[in-house]
């Protein structure tokens, strides 16, 4: 059976990035982002597991300018599963979640988890709000998961059905202060991101 | 003199420039809650659970704007990863307002546990406390506060005591249930 491989379907989509924020949420998400070359408008967890949609929801609202993506897995996102009826309610429309679905707890040991068993986290982003909520599960959707990350109107919830397989650790910097002051500084200049 | 302290805390937020204001609701946080609401300036959000709004004011900042957080005391058990893996670890900073249950004429003994452990495990993950017993407590270390959180990338939280808020008076068969 053939099946969507997450770093390729993310490197597909993300050639019409542009000028987007990512955010990344621990574990394989923050490897997958780093697969595609590091940026200094990625911003990626290394922890806070469960709080990557609400970072994204952060920074939409305080840019309402740029379109803000976040990359995460469906263990990361069901701990942040509250956050879908936080972020129905706001709407905010620059903002777009990508879930790479592999139905696992893949650094801990591949475990199963509650996608695999019945829960559609597409069909809760919808009930609580969100104007656009898709599950991609062939290579003929998912030509479509770019234009829906970087160009509908949102907040968009795409989750990507991927095989769970396993790949080569792509590591990006881990020191938090650094991570949050190079994003900054690219952001807001380096002057307004350092100095009083 | 403002007659509540929570016109003071919304003073000190316009004057800091705050921005964006992540809550969850409590009796004691109503006046300052629905004075945010109220004001056209600050983009209220309204999270589920008190996690969620650390997400929130570190997602602000990362955009360059200013956020504080709103909660009860309970609700600070339901932070203390996200402080500690987020904003202590890349050195967030951070405002948080806290209305305490559990330490003054508590009349729910299931909030007492909570109640007692919010300044130990707050400060067991890096963040800062100040405890706030009249409404000019509240006032200057609300402005303090704000001020250290952004001008020195700190966690801190005021922590406004049952005493000043008071204590609710349960009894059987009275009121609305509330």
């Amino acid at each position: 059976m053939s099946g969507l491989h997450r770093r390729e379907v993310l490197k597909s989509a993300f050639a019409e990035r542009g000028d987007a924020l990512a955010i990344s949420g621990l574990g394989s998400a923050t490897w997958d982002l780093a697969s595609l070359g590091d940026r200094d408008d990625n911003f990626y967890l290394w922890g806070a597991m469960g709080n990557a949609a609400m970072i994204g929801l952060g920074l939409a609202r305080a840019r309402p300018d740029k379109r803000v993506v976040v990359i995460t897995g469906d263990g990361e996102m069901l701990m942040g599963l509250t956050s879908f009826t936080t972020i129905g309610a706001k709407r905010p429309e620059n903002l777009a979640i990508c879930v790479l679905d592999n139905e696992r707890y893949t650094e801990t040991g591949r475990q199963p988890t509650a996608t695999g068993m019945g829960t559609d986290l597409a069909g809760v982003a919808a009930a609580c709000g969100f104007p656009v909520a898709r599950t991609f599960k062939t290579e003929q959707d998912v030509a479509e998961l770019g234009a829906l990350l970087f160009k509908q109107a949102g907040p968009v919830m795409a989750v990507v059905k991927v095989v769970d397989e396993s790949l080569p650790m792509a590591v990006p910097p881990r020191d938090g202060g650094y991570l949050k002051t190079r994003f900054r500084s690219r952001l807001l200049g380096v002057g307004a991101a350092t100095m009083p | 003199m403002d007659a509540h302290w929570s016109e003071a805390a919304h003073r000190h937020f316009k004057d800091a420039g705050v921005v964006q204001v992540g809550y969850v609701p409590d009796a004691g946080l109503s006046k300052l809650i629905d004075r945010c609401r109220e004001d056209n300036e600050i983009d209220t959000v309204m999270c589920a659970t008190e996690e969620e709004s650390i997400g929130l004011a570190a997602g602000a900042w990362l955009g360059g704007q200013k956020a504080v957080v709103l909660m009860q005391s309970s609700g600070v058990g339901n932070t203390i990863n996200a402080i500690a893996s987020l904003i202590s670890s890349a050195k967030f900073p951070m405002l948080a307002i806290v209305t305490m249950r559990g330490e003054w004429g508590e009349g729910n003994p299931w909030q007492v546990p909570m109640g007692q452990a919010v300044e130990p495990t707050l400060n067991a993950v890096g963040v800062k406390t100040y405890r706030a017993e009249t409404d000019e407590d509240a006032d200057k270390m609300i402005e303090a506060g704000l001020r250290m959180t952004y001008s020195s990338d700190q966690p801190i939280a005021v922590l406004i005591a049952q005493r000043l808020i008071g204590s609710k008076v349960w009894k059987a068969g009275k009121g609305d249930g509330q």
